[in-house]
């Protein structure tokens, strides 16, 4: 009797194991692919798509693709992604925190009207804005620049705003008071106590904007049209769309380099990325 | 006498700006400003364009409310957009939210490998977003490629031209939604954790199965956050651009052309600045009245803990 509940029990975790690993093989799968054919050969990507293992490991594709399109290699592509990730991310991060600040602690008159006006700034379909940004933006000659695509950005952001203040929420309130009666000013309660306690939501903020802005398509589509000034995301669509035939062994192996951070996050900031995601829905 | 002077002036303005209320709007400054520049004023300016023609070289004229009358009575590319995105919007997210639940769930049994399952199911939605994904998913659904020697494997018809045929087209962009189910999954994961035990163990002793567990505990402790995940994917469906931009460029003959997209080409293809405004705010009604429909059925199926029941 207890033998044979123990045999039903091993026998249903067996199949439960099995199930849930071959679905999320299914799930990667598309991965592996494109991994593995950015090494693959052009017959082989086009003539036997199922094979995973390619005949033979070589580095030409990355080699080919590298060299990009026109006299313009991807190194300059994967420097602008950085430049302007990395611009854009600094902004959302510092400006963020400081508004998060004053929603969570501060009480000023119109707080809470500032605070609805933010909230439903995250409902607000991005195409509203977009266009009157755009003839802005022209207007000021500051097409094919970054300033577009990195200025929004150091105006906070309400998604972190958000999942900020619920992390500010959740430090004792003590330590400002007991600070502000030792003499130090508002200022200083948030540089030196608030924003030390509250590194895991920045680390968190850090990640999701920066590989969001690294993602990003729309933007660099609509305001760059100098292909010297294209990050990689742009740039990999014009690759593909270059030649009459596309390389696609070499279109996959920049699909692949384009997709290193976003590997690099999620094999060593996971916990980070999770969390932010628990505390407040993510897009995707 | 006069440093004395400007250092207590100097004084008064530290403490003036330390008081409270000023400090208040000293540190929710840049949201202020960022909102009026980036979004107010911005928003102001679309509402005033599209009422006029305005073809970005030259300036804008007024034309009254001839755009809005366009693109319902003269447009029939536009009238196809809104067809087609609420047909999108309409499979994609129940398919999704309804998919990160099944797996949400399945994730819950308490082994060693959780985390790591729960890692490899969440990727998909960490980089589905990317124009490198949507190449690659391009070319699984190709003629000769993955999916169709899968099928012909099977022995099942393997030269489907999944990207050529209008009403194949928009099922490949709703696979990659679909696909895309990990960031719901994780807040509905994250939504499980905090049901009592309690009530599982009572379930457990009066006999339930996992199936009514799952049904009669899980599933309604978790409406707040279908709700949530259903509204949060139906926003961003709704603007859903890159994947059609890259993947069907709207094509077949129209059978992907999401509003995004149709609104992406007027503006910047066709340079109908005024007409691609009137678009974007017929795009806010539209989101609004979606939302609001499914706020409104919310309070029949939605169930609050704080509010005792339905």
């Amino acid at each position: 009797m207890a033998t044979g509940m123990r045999t039903r029990r091993a026998v249903s975790k067996t199949v439960y194991h099995l199930f849930v690993a071959s679905l999320g093989l299914l799930m990667v799968y598309p991965v592996f692919w494109m991994i593995s054919g950015s090494f693959k050969t052009n017959y082989e990507i086009l003539n036997e798509a199922l094979k995973l293992r390619p005949d033979a490991f070589g580095w030409d594709n990355f080699v080919r693709g590298w060299k990009g399109f026109g006299r313009l290699t991807f190194a300059g592509f994967f420097r602008n992604s950085f430049v302007i990730a990395s611009l854009a991310t600094a902004g959302v991060t510092i400006s963020s925190a400081v508004v998060a600040y004053s929603f969570a602690r501060l009480r000023f008159k119109g707080r809470k009207f500032l605070f609805i006006c933010m909230m439903s700034t995250m409902m607000l379909p991005a195409q509203v804005v977009m266009i009157p940004q755009y003839i802005i933006f022209r207007n000021l000659d500051l097409t094919n620049t970054y300033v577009p695509l990195i200025l929004p950005s150091w105006f906070s952001r309400a998604f972190f705003v958000f999942m900020m203040m619920q992390f500010i929420q959740g430090l004792p309130k003590e330590l400002d008071e007991a600070a502000i009666i030792d003499g130090c000013s508002r200022y200083s309660v948030f540089s030196r106590i608030t924003l030390p306690l509250i590194k895991p939501a920045l680390i968190t903020t850090v990640i999701i904007n920066f590989y969001w802005a690294w993602d990003d398509f729309m933007g660099p589509l609509i305001y760059l049209s100098r292909p010297a000034k294209y990050p990689a995301s742009l740039a990999i669509k014009l690759f593909a769309d270059s030649t009459s035939v596309t390389d696609y062994g070499a279109m996959f192996a920049m699909s692949t380099l384009s997709l290193l951070p976003v590997f690099f996050i999620f094999l060593f900031f996971n916990k980070y990325l999770i969390q932010g995601i628990s505390m407040s829905g993510l897009r995707g | 006498m006069a440093t004395e002077n400007r250092a207590s002036r100097y004084q008064g303005l530290v403490r003036f700006l330390d008081r409270e209320a000023v400090a208040g709007y000293v540190f929710a400054s840049p949201f202020i400003i960022g909102s009026l520049a980036f979004t107010i004023l911005p928003m102001l300016y679309s509402f005033y364009i599209s009422f006029t023609s305005y073809r970005i070289a030259s300036a804008p004229t007024w034309i009254g409310i001839s755009n809005y009358v366009r693109m319902f009575t003269r447009d029939p590319r536009f009238l196809k957009s809104i067809g087609v995105t609420l047909y999108y919007v309409v499979v994609s997210v129940p398919l999704k939210v309804g998919f990160a639940l099944f797996v949400a769930f399945l994730l819950t049994r308490k082994t060693r490998m959780a985390a790591l399952y729960r890692s490899i199911y969440y990727l998909p939605s960490l980089i589905g977003g990317s124009v490198a994904v949507s190449l690659v998913w391009k070319e699984l659904f190709a003629l000769k490629g993955v999916v169709n020697n899968v099928l012909s494997a099977l022995g099942l018809p393997g030269s489907v031209s999944w990207l050529g045929d209008p009403t194949y087209a928009i099922f490949v962009l709703v696979l990659l939604a679909v696909w895309q189910f990990g960031s719901s999954m994780i807040i509905f994961a994250a939504g499980i954790k905090q049901i009592p035990e309690t009530y599982y163990e009572a379930a457990e002793i009066d006999g339930g199965s996992t199936l009514q567990q799952f049904f009669y505990i899980t599933l309604p402790c978790l409406s707040p956050i279908i709700l949530f995940n259903l509204i949060m994917q139906t926003i961003s469906a709704f603007m859903n651009f890159t994947q059609a931009f890259i993947i069907t460029k709207g094509g077949p003959m129209d059978s992907t052309l999401f509003y995004a997209l149709y609104l992406y080409q007027s503006a910047f293809n066709y340079f109908e600045m005024g007409y691609a405004s009137a678009m974007a705010w017929v795009l806010l009604v539209m989101v609004g009245m979606v939302t609001a429909l499914i706020f409104k059925t919310s309070d029949r199926w939605v169930y609050y803990e704080s509010k005792g029941g339905r």
